[in-house]
């Protein structure tokens, strides 16, 4: 754990050039929207930064997120950045197990108290006293809150943590809360995404070392250098929305040709995400460049948006049961004020 | 659940609900309430209820040439935002996917620009037609808060749709669900306000028609 290397002095040993790294500062401080003297000043501290302890808790999760940031494109200064930190407790990547590795987060605690950095991902169950999701016998509820206890911050990675994600989509079956939910004293930063973009976990990561502070969040506690811009709003097939072409289908002409996947239920105008700019796989593609429609994964409750095929201008919900109910209704109750009428009406000719 | 969540599921729905039930309640109330049968000859020479009917629902398109110059404003102005109304509800393929999702209908729609733009003649022509209602002695003694109201909930749609495709003044989710909400004000009031012409203008124009043809008018 102990390491009194700096960033810099360990991209050196790794080949990487003082200008290089000068690059990738300016680079990740225009992606995050930092003036230039800004980005010369998080270059400076970043590469004087020393190794930052991190604790890496997973809960209800699919180990998608750190999938996606250790199979990133790589060599690049993200996986060296990545590398660097001082990854003291991860269910996938640790060597040892058992007492040991609790032994080692106990350790991390003590020795960085204060100061590490807790990076989450998955939800947290919470019916049943927690049982639906333990490590080393204790539920995710206890070891959150034992470990955030003496943190720095917070990183809620993917969208599990940062919203409740799939297990907290309907019928929830194991209470499952976000980390925002539970962690109300120190600052938790949203990552969120299925799974988030590595670049925006290295981006917040390097911002917290450089800084030493919370980059600016939105109203859903998200790095607005990242999720500040609508996927619509970014999107390269926007201009095929503005002319009215839309695919309808999946392998129709208007797919074959890239026209805008609206119609069949892309979510771009509600999700606020950096897919659209950054990419995926070292800028290669993203999932409507792909041709699927975007999902909105980088948003709250995501899974139980009415459907992922249902365009984002139609009814969700028992709409065709509600009406077809209240036209038989007022069917009746029409034809039964006619024959009211006419009852009276005969009624007074009689009279 | 949040607002676009709500808009998109409950208030749209129980507002089709609404309307729906309004609209058919009232229908039928008119359309089986029946009538004294007509026991006079009719004018020889003269059309039948149906002719007559859809000759009426022609001639009252345009106004008499007696009342022409008068009511040229009311005439121009009122082709104007009922066909940009139309433009916009059946042209802009967002609305027609909303269709789409109910009765599995669809047809071609128009580029998103031209509704934008159809859009904004028809809320500078709605705009119109207030002052014109306000400004005119006559128009402003007929009319009441019905009047008022359903011009109101016929205006805001027109100005939320127009705000949530510019995305101006909040975010898109928000103002969209501002957009639907405002939708299903409107549908809820359709049946019960003066608005329910869309339904049985051609409706009490036929009726007319074929009522005044059998006197040979």
């Amino acid at each position: 754990m102990a390491d009194q290397k700096t960033l810099g002095e360990r991209l050196a040993e790794h080949g990487v050039s003082r200008r290089a790294f000068v690059k990738y500062a300016s680079w990740l401080g225009s992606l995050m929207a930092l003036p230039p003297a800004t980005s010369r000043a998080m270059a400076a501290e970043l590469a004087k930064a020393k190794r930052q302890s991190v604790i890496w808790l997973s809960f209800q999760e699919c180990t998608g997120c750190t999938e996606a940031i250790t199979r990133s494109k790589g060599p690049t200064l993200e996986d060296l950045i990545f590398d660097f930190i001082s990854l003291d407790y991860h269910h996938t990547l640790q060597a040892v197990s058992g007492e040991a590795i609790e032994e080692a987060r106990h350790a991390a605690m003590k020795e960085n108290k204060g100061k590490y950095v807790v990076i989450v991902d998955g939800s947290v169950p919470m019916k049943d006293g927690g049982i639906y999701s333990t490590t080393a016998g204790h539920s995710n509820y206890d070891t959150l809150m034992e470990t955030v206890k003496d943190a720095f911050a917070v990183i809620s990675v993917g969208t599990c943590a940062a919203f409740g994600g799939i297990p907290k989509a309907n019928p929830n079956p194991t209470g499952a809360v976000s980390i925002g939910d539970l962690v109300k004293d120190k600052p938790v930063i949203n990552i969120p995404g299925c799974p988030p973009i590595p670049e925006a976990m290295t981006g917040t990561v390097a911002y917290l070392l450089s800084f030493g502070k919370v980059p600016e969040l939105d109203h859903l506690g998200r790095p607005k250098a990242f999720f500040g811009e609508n996927i619509h709003d970014r999107c390269y097939r926007r201009p095929f929305y503005e002319r009215g072409q839309f695919a309808r289908g999946f392998d129709d002409e208007g797919a074959r040709n890239g026209w805008c996947l609206y119609e069949v239920g892309c979510k771009g105008p509600t999700t606020y995400n950096a897919c659209a700019t950054m990419k995926w796989n070292g800028g290669v593609s993203f999932p409507i460049q792909s041709g699927h429609g975007c999902l909105g994964c980088s948003e709250p409750d995501f899974w139980d948006k009415g459907g992922f095929y249902v365009p984002l201008s139609a009814s969700i919900g028992p709409t065709a049961k509600l009406v077809g109910g209240a036209a038989l209704a007022g069917a009746v109750a029409g034809v039964a004020a006619a024959a009211v009428a006419r009852h009276r009406k005969s009624s007074l000719n009689k009279g | 659940m949040d607002l676009l969540d709500f808009a998109r599921g409950p208030a749209i729905n129980v507002a089709m609900a609404v309307m729906v039930f309004g609209v058919l309640w009232r229908l039928f109330a008119i359309l089986f309430l029946g009538k004294a049968p007509d026991r006079t000859v009719p004018r020889m020479g003269t059309p039948g209820p149906l002719g007559a009917a859809l000759r009426e629902i022609a001639r009252r398109m345009v106004p008499h040439p007696t009342f022409a110059f008068a009511e040229r404003f009311s005439f121009f102005n009122g082709w104007v935002f009922h066909v940009g109304l139309a433009v916009v509800v059946f042209g802009f393929r967002p609305h027609v996917l909303f269709i789409k999702n109910l009765t599995g209908l669809s047809w071609p729609t128009l580029p998103s620009g031209v509704v934008y733009v159809v859009g904004a003649i028809t809320l500078v022509s709605l705009a119109a037609a207030l002052v014109r209602r306000l400004t005119n002695p006559v128009q402003r003694f007929i009319s009441g808060l019905d009047d008022y109201f359903s011009w109101v909930v016929t205006i805001l749609p027109v100005i939320t749709g127009l705000v949530a495709v510019g995305h101006v003044g909040a975010r898109y989710e928000t103002l969209l669900a501002i957009h639907i909400l405002s939708i299903a004000v409107l549908l809820i009031w359709l049946p019960f306000g003066k608005l329910f012409h869309a339904f049985l203008v051609f409706v009490s124009r036929g009726t007319t028609g074929a009522f005044l043809a059998r006197r040979g008018v």
